[in-house]
């Protein structure tokens, strides 16, 4: 807009001066986003191209872009070598166990954090936020010991207890039922219906939108998740996705052509769901979880 | 153990304040306790998950700190011996500047990287937004492992592509992995690219909510685009950034899956950052009881980070008013 000032401020040519003053800046900012986005874009697409390449050209220079011989080798390698279905059911069942269980007591404790004012709720706002700020890490030889007291090291169900609790979920849910009428749940009353009945048969139907947003944010989470499951987690069998891939890594010789078509596949099932899900994630109002 | 602490809780507790509340303040005391019995159920998942996995840990932990427990059997106290011995340790000690060094580097790229991929994306000037945006946000979808695999991958010293056009453009291949330095180079580039697409949301929707007449207006006084950007989006979405900066020190602080996939903290022990010195300290060598003290002085670490992060924070609010 600034162009446009330098122009001659003549009747006719304001509406054609604004336009090839924003020809410019549209040019200039376009060209400035494509290009940040084939810096973002161009790694995953070189690493998923490269997957596709026999062993032997992917160490040979002159490198190229695209297979000169697609193969799928390297994934059935990692397919085989590894126990990599027993990986991915592991991983799956970790992730959707604690997305539901979150979805869970994130609705239900943002619930009451939104509609009930009592003084010891407040209070517990108060621990649940200090769960961000003083992350497991802080407290994981501990949490490991309480984990095994507990008899559940070595088990899938130690990963995802300890992960149910999250102060992104509960605060998402009580910005959202904040936003819910009172008179709402007033109306419920006079009519009759209980406390719980209400939030399960009123509240909760109305929180589809929040409740698939976390969903997809809780199940990325579990399914990327590495210190954790590497500390509870001892006997191959039980191995999530990501300690496998990480013991490819941590080879001595890594073997590349494995290590890339195991994580590609790793990759796989977050796409699709990115895929399906998008809206509620790119179109969620992220900042209501964490605000507040 | 778990249940026996927590499940006489509720009812009992809600029975017996009914009849003591209404002491104070008749009408709204009566009308608040007719509600105890649901928001303590409504809450009770995550009240018993944080007794156990939040404040039980944390107190056996202090307590482990001054024992030299390894994991099983007794736990002898020992005093302040612990914390001592990790003062006096060298590695301890440069995992700590390691790990401050890789923060203070990596929240200001993740912040400009965010903050610019979030203004380019609700530009009006900017064409073919919606995939762009979808590939900004591919990175969110791949773990920190695999995302430093990816990375390794480009940057290997003898296979990588970087190397490759480097050489090729005449130049000598670059130690990106045995040299300390470039290969932190390496894990910040690939902490950028993976969080920049979380953090571009939660800025996205900030400024989308700066309002529009604000902009107006300065158009008509003659601003230009960096004086709008700094006199109006900037101060507009100050509480925002805070939050985009205090969650991404926590994380920078605890990170450790990037390094692990890309350097394995190496070469050597050079790259261990702070987690890493508690999981090999902890779980390689079962010092229970030093990891526990060492994860004590992570968290006052974090503490006086956060509460120097609040404090110019609130200063800058009260400034602006």
């Amino acid at each position: 807009m600034t162009v446009d000032t330098r122009k001659p401020p003549t009747l006719r040519r304001t509406r054609k001066a604004a336009k090839t003053g924003d020809v410019p800046r549209k040019f200039f900012s376009s060209s400035v986003m494509w290009l940040l986005a084939i810096v973002y874009g161009f790694p995953v697409l070189w690493f998923v191209l490269s997957s596709l390449k026999p062993t032997g050209d992917l160490f040979t220079y002159p490198l190229t872009l695209f297979p000169k011989h697609f193969t799928f080798s390297g994934y059935e390698k990692a397919w085989t070598s590894f126990n990599f279905a027993q990986y991915f059911l592991n991983t799956l069942i970790v992730a959707t166990a604690a997305t539901v269980l979150t979805i869970v007591a994130s609705a239900a404790s943002g619930y009451a954090l939104a509609k009930y004012n009592n003084w010891w709720l407040k209070g517990f706002a108060v621990c649940i936020l200090a769960t961000t700020m003083l992350p497991g890490e802080t407290i994981l030889p501990s949490l490991f010991v309480v984990i095994r007291d507990i008899g559940l090291y070595n088990s899938l169900a130690g990963v995802v207890v300890p992960a149910v609790i999250t102060a992104t979920g509960t605060f998402m849910f009580r910005q959202f039922f904040v936003t819910v009428p009172n008179d709402l749940l007033e109306a419920a009353r006079i009519d009759g219906s209980g406390e719980l009945s209400t939030f399960i048969r009123i509240m909760l139907p109305l929180s589809r939108p929040i409740m698939l947003t976390l969903a997809i944010i809780s199940f990325q989470w579990r399914w990327n998740d590495f210190l954790w499951p590497l500390v509870i987690l001892n006997d191959p069998h039980q191995f999530t996705l990501q300690i496998g891939v990480a013991s490819i890594v941590g080879a001595e010789n890594v073997n590349w052509s494995v290590l890339l078509g195991a994580s590609v596949l790793s990759m796989i099932p977050l796409v699709l769901i990115y895929l399906v899900f998008q809206r509620y994630i790119m179109n969620a109002d992220i900042n209501a979880g964490l605000k507040d | 153990m778990v249940d026996s602490d927590q499940r006489p809780g509720p009812t009992p507790s809600a029975a017996a304040e009914r009849p003591a509340e209404p002491a104070k303040t008749r009408r709204r005391g009566r009308r608040r306790n007719r509600y105890i019995a649901t928001p303590l159920l409504l809450i009770s998942a995550n009240l018993v998950l944080f007794a156990t996995f939040f404040v039980w840990p944390a107190a056996i932990g202090l307590a482990y700190s001054f024992t030299s427990y390894t994991g099983v059997g007794p736990a002898p106290f020992v005093g302040m011996e612990n914390y001592l011995h990790l003062f006096q340790d060298d590695q301890f000690y440069a995992a700590v500047v390691r790990t401050l060094i890789y923060t203070g580097c990596a929240v200001p790229m993740i912040f400009v990287a965010s903050l610019g991929v979030a203004y380019l994306l609700i530009s009006p000037y900017a064409k073919g937004k919606p995939v762009a945006r979808a590939i900004f946000f591919i990175p969110w979808l791949i773990s920190p492992i695999i995302a430093g695999v990816i990375w390794r991958w480009i940057f290997g010293e003898n296979f990588g592509l970087a190397n490759f056009i480097i050489t090729e453009f005449g130049g000598k291949a670059v130690p990106w992995q045995s040299n300390a330095n470039l290969s932190l180079v390496v894990v910040l580039i690939a902490t950028t690219w993976g969080n920049t697409a979380f953090n571009m949301l939660i800025f996205t929707a900030a400024l989308k909510n700066v309002p529009t007449a604000y902009y107006e207006a300065a158009e008509l006084d003659g601003a230009g685009a960096w004086q709008k950007f700094r006199r109006i989006t900037l101060p507009a979405i100050a509480p925002t950034s805070f939050i985009v900066v205090l969650l991404t020190t926590l994380n920078s602080m605890k990170e450790y899956p990037l390094f692990k996939a890309i350097n394995g903290g190496g070469p050597g022990n050079e790259n261990n950052l702070v987690v890493q010195y508690i999981y090999n300290t902890g779980f390689r060598r079962a010092q229970i009881g030093y990891a526990s003290a060492a994860s004590f002085v992570l968290m006052l670490i974090l503490l006086v980070i956060a509460g120097m992060q609040l404090m110019v924070n609130r200063r800058m609010e009260s400034g602006q008013q």
